[in-house]
């Protein structure tokens, strides 16, 4: 009964989004107040039966209805709780599910805190947001229904992807789809001002904390995965370049552009049709991402079993909502005009030049991500494209797009002069330069490219200090709280989200100039020596689990040359009898300057194991810093100017009239 | 005019991407074309796993439709697939023989009692020398082999259900044929 109240749940949720699009687009063509004003009670309605069907879908997970042939595939009455939840999401039908869920939250967020825009842009925003949605509910209704039931019902499931059974599946994919779909949003301001002609500063400044909000979600999202990676795969690698990182990765790229890009439009009424452009992109990348996921035109660890009716669907629905705005935005852009000109060094500048940079480096992933198609579907063969292509291209494209960044918020808008930007930033570059020249000595091996990389982040840090300082010195407060306090939140974010990418650069720096890794064979009793600590192989033991045995090896850790033990590591082998599989659980001791790994490879004779054991100095700061990078947005976000950017709600000419009585 | 292209160029980019995304579901990126097919298979000698004073050279299967199956005790994959394999040798479907890979002799003959032996006889390749002359890289990995000793196929990884129903038996049909 609940499956099938959560498929017709998911049917009435088409028929609202379609009349979301109808409604709102007839009322904003035709000026129709009343039926601009129902797309938001629509809007609000999709979101409640979209939930529904969601819930009814997490009800068959959580109760084990092996009689729905989507949980009967994916979980297992032993399986624990939380991941009978999360498996909700662990296949293709589920997982599209979420995203339809989080399209339907967004579309209600905008419905909910849209009342300060203009009655026809908000109409014409949540038309977008409505035909998006409707295309996702159709596509799972007609080529993915989680729902289908399995009769005679199956006697147990077939168990998760045991990859998958862990904390991170709980987290990872809603928070990678939040920012995913965040961009919706944005999107939809992009083609409703392109609609209207309208595309001004008040637009950016609508659209901006939508932006920025989803931009968070996917970093966090996308730290998640890497950190998953980390720790699950036992390889102790962060980051594979694979298509499905990459996918997400685009999308990030396209959004931090877009961030830039938005705040010269809002402040100097520049870049407007390549914000739009951004705009449309950023969300276009998510579409793509998900059909190169779900069609499997491209080899990954993520890919689920394919159906090629999902690709062409994907792909027809590619066309109509990427091309259609693409086509839209050829025809209107030309009208939206161009901004105030602004000299070669400025902060517009400086923007642009961030902006070039960002959109290189995402078509040179694109390139290297998409690649073995191109050929493949030339007949020139098959290839894979792998970490060195894109270490080669991203970083040397990276590195002047930092660099600038800690210049760009210390020039001034419209004209900024060198000597004078020299003059504020010698001291920041001095230090920075000194302490990347000493730093590695500390660290333990001079290399070039360690200070060069360690430069880099300290310089995004200097300048950031000197910046401060110099706002402090200038502002006319007389307290040093009330000088602190007067800088507004959106700047602290902005130097937050760039001290976030400091961080980033020092724990990337530092792990790939220092790491060490060991892959032995290990007997009970014998040590080994990494980067200053002994391990002592203490031999396995046989433990259960709820769905799975494992073995556990020990592992005593001490300081090398010290007898005592600092830490017990527990890395396990698991084998998950319904699945048949193994998996391989590395054990970590996180720490703040470095982590210590250890993996079990294969058993090799007479209790003796294949033993991979990794010295990480400072990995955890590449995810520490992508989270203060999503902190420094969230507090730009809770700027009080987009809290009170609330327009009166009588029309213009009836509150001028007011004004003048 | 020029304006009004230079605002295309999305466009135009988005429209060749589609393209090839189009011909791109037609075509399977799993599908690694291996060298080897259509080459003779390298030839070896071995001894054999169950009887370390015989050997075992692909010459001896001339003038049959055969499958080199390679396979370890420590591999796991293995497992999945060997159910079909006792399936497909309880069935006399074609003959199959095992190339034990860099494995220990006993390891492999008690995994063999434990889960069946679909083999006609396994070479055992303690070195995985021979693994390399036949570029292996993933086991299990299963060459079909024509009458003439030429490399016709080569699954990689398990065998599936599907790829036995759909290529690797009708295959052997026609090089019987």
């Amino acid at each position: 009964m609940i499956p099938e109240l959560g498929h017709f749940a998911l049917v009435v949720a088409l028929a609202l989004a379609t009349a979301q699009a109808v409604l709102s687009f007839t009322g904003a063509a035709t000026g129709r107040m009343a039926l601009m004003a129902t797309s938001r009670s629509i809007a609000i309605g999709q979101f409640l039966f979209v939930a529904g069907a969601f819930a009814a879908l997490a009800y068959s997970f959580v109760t084990s209805d092996f009689s729905v042939l989507n949980v009967a595939e994916h979980s297992n009455s032993r399986l624990p709780a939380h991941y009978r939840f999360a498996a909700t999401w662990g296949s293709h039908e589920g997982s599209m599910l979420l995203w339809t869920l989080m399209l339907a939250g967004w579309t209600f967020a905008v419905a909910l805190f849209s009342r300060h825009l203009p009655e026809r842009l908000a109409a014409r925003v949540l038309g977008v947001m409505g035909l998006v949605s409707a295309g996702f509910i159709l596509f799972i209704l007609l080529t993915s229904n989680p729902f289908e039931r399995l009769i005679p019902a199956a006697e147990e499931g077939r168990d998760l992807n045991p990859l998958l059974q862990d904390p991170g599946m709980v987290v990872h994919p809603p928070m990678l789809y939040m920012g995913y779909v965040g961009f919706s949003v944005v999107f939809a301001f992009a083609i409703a001002a392109l609609l209207e002609g309208r595309l001004d500063a008040a637009w950016a400044r609508w659209s901006r904390p939508w932006t920025t909000a989803a931009w968070c979600f996917l970093t966090v999202g996308i730290m998640m995965g890497s950190a998953w990676a980390y720790y699950e795969l036992g390889w102790g690698g962060w980051w594979f370049w694979d298509p499905v990182e990459n996918a997400s990765f685009m999308p990030w790229l396209a959004g931090t552009a877009l961030i830039h890009s938005l705040a010269v439009t809002e402040k100097r009424g520049t870049f407007r049709s390549w914000t739009v452009l951004l705009a449309i992109v950023a969300f276009s990348l998510s579409l793509v991402g998900t059909f190169l996921v779900r069609s499997g035109v491209l080899t990954s660890v993520h890919a689920f079993a394919t159906d090629p009716r999902r690709g062409i669907f994907i792909l027809l629905f590619l066309v109509v909502v990427v091309g259609g705005s693409l086509a839209l935005f050829a025809w209107r852009a030309p009208r939206v005009g161009l901004g105030s000109a602004f000299s070669p060094v400025s902060r517009e500048s400086f923007l642009l030049a961030n902006n070039v940079l960002l959109a290189v480096a995402l078509a040179a992933v694109m390139l290297g991500t998409l690649y073995p198609l191109f050929l493949d579907a030339l007949h020139l063969g098959k290839i894979s494209v792998g970490p060195p292509y894109f270490d080669a291209v991203f970083v040397p494209l990276m590195a002047p797009a930092v660099f600038l960044m800690a210049i760009g918020p210390v020039a001034s808008w419209k004209r900024a002069r060198l000597p004078d930007l020299w003059v504020r930033l010698r001291w920041a570059f001095g230090v920075a330069v000194a302490a990347a020249l000493v730093l590695p000595f500390v660290l333990g091996r001079w290399s070039p490219l360690v200070a060069f990389g360690l430069w880099l982040g300290l310089w995004v840090v200097t300048s950031s200090v000197a910046q401060l300082a110099q706002r402090l010195r200038t502002a006319p407060q007389a307290t040093l709280g009330a000088k602190l306090r007067a800088q507004s939140l959106s700047w602290y974010g902005m130097t937050l989200a760039h001290l976030g990418v400091a961080v980033f650069i020092f724990g990337v720096t530092v792990v790939k100039g220092y790491e060490t890794e060991r892959d032995l064979r290990m007997a009970p009793g014998q040590h080994t020596r990494i980067g200053g600590y002994d391990f002592e192989f203490k031999g396995t033991r046989e433990v259960p689990g709820p769905n799975y045995t494992a073995v556990e090896g020990t592992f005593d850790v001490r300081h090398a040359g010290s007898a005592q033990v600092i830490r017990t590591l527990h890395p396990q082998k698991r084998t998950y009898p319904v699945a048949g599989q193994t998996m391989t659980e590395a054990a970590i001791d996180w720490g703040i300057t470095r982590d210590l790994y250890v993996s079990l490879g294969e058993p090799v004779d007479g209790g003796a194991w294949g033993v991979r054991v990794y010295h990480k100095p400072f990995v955890d700061w590449i995810w520490g810093g992508c989270v203060v990078m999503a902190l420094g947005g969230f507090l730009a976000l809770s700027d009080r100017r987009y809290r009170f950017a609330r327009a009166p709600s009588v029309p213009a000419g009836a509150a001028a009239r007011a004004a003048a009585r | 005019m020029m304006r009004a292209l230079k605002f295309g160029i999305p466009l135009l980019v988005f429209a060749a991407l589609v393209a090839f995304f189009a011909v791109g579901l037609t075509r399977d990126p799993r599908e690694v074309p291996s060298p080897f097919i259509g080459k003779p298979a390298p030839a070896f000698t071995l001894t054999q796993l169950g009887a370390p004073e015989r050997v075992f050279t692909p010459e001896e299967m001339r003038g049959k439709v055969w499958l080199l199956n390679v396979w370890a005790s420590w591999c796991v994959s293995c497992r999945v697939e060997h159910p079909l394999l006792v399936d497909m040798s309880r069935k006399r479907l074609v003959p199959i023989v095992g190339l034990d890979y860099k494995d220990k002799r006993d390891d492999g003959l008690q995994w063999l009692a434990k889960h069946g032996d679909p083999y006609q006889l396994s070479a055992y390749d303690d070195e995985g020398k021979v693994g390399i002359d036949y570029g292996v890289y993933g086991v299990p990995e299963t060459f079909v082999i024509d009458k003439q000793g030429i490399i016709r196929y080569k699954q990689i990884g398990p065998i599936t259900q599907e790829a036995l129903e759909k290529t690797i038996l009708p295959l052997v049909k026609k090089l019987d044929g």
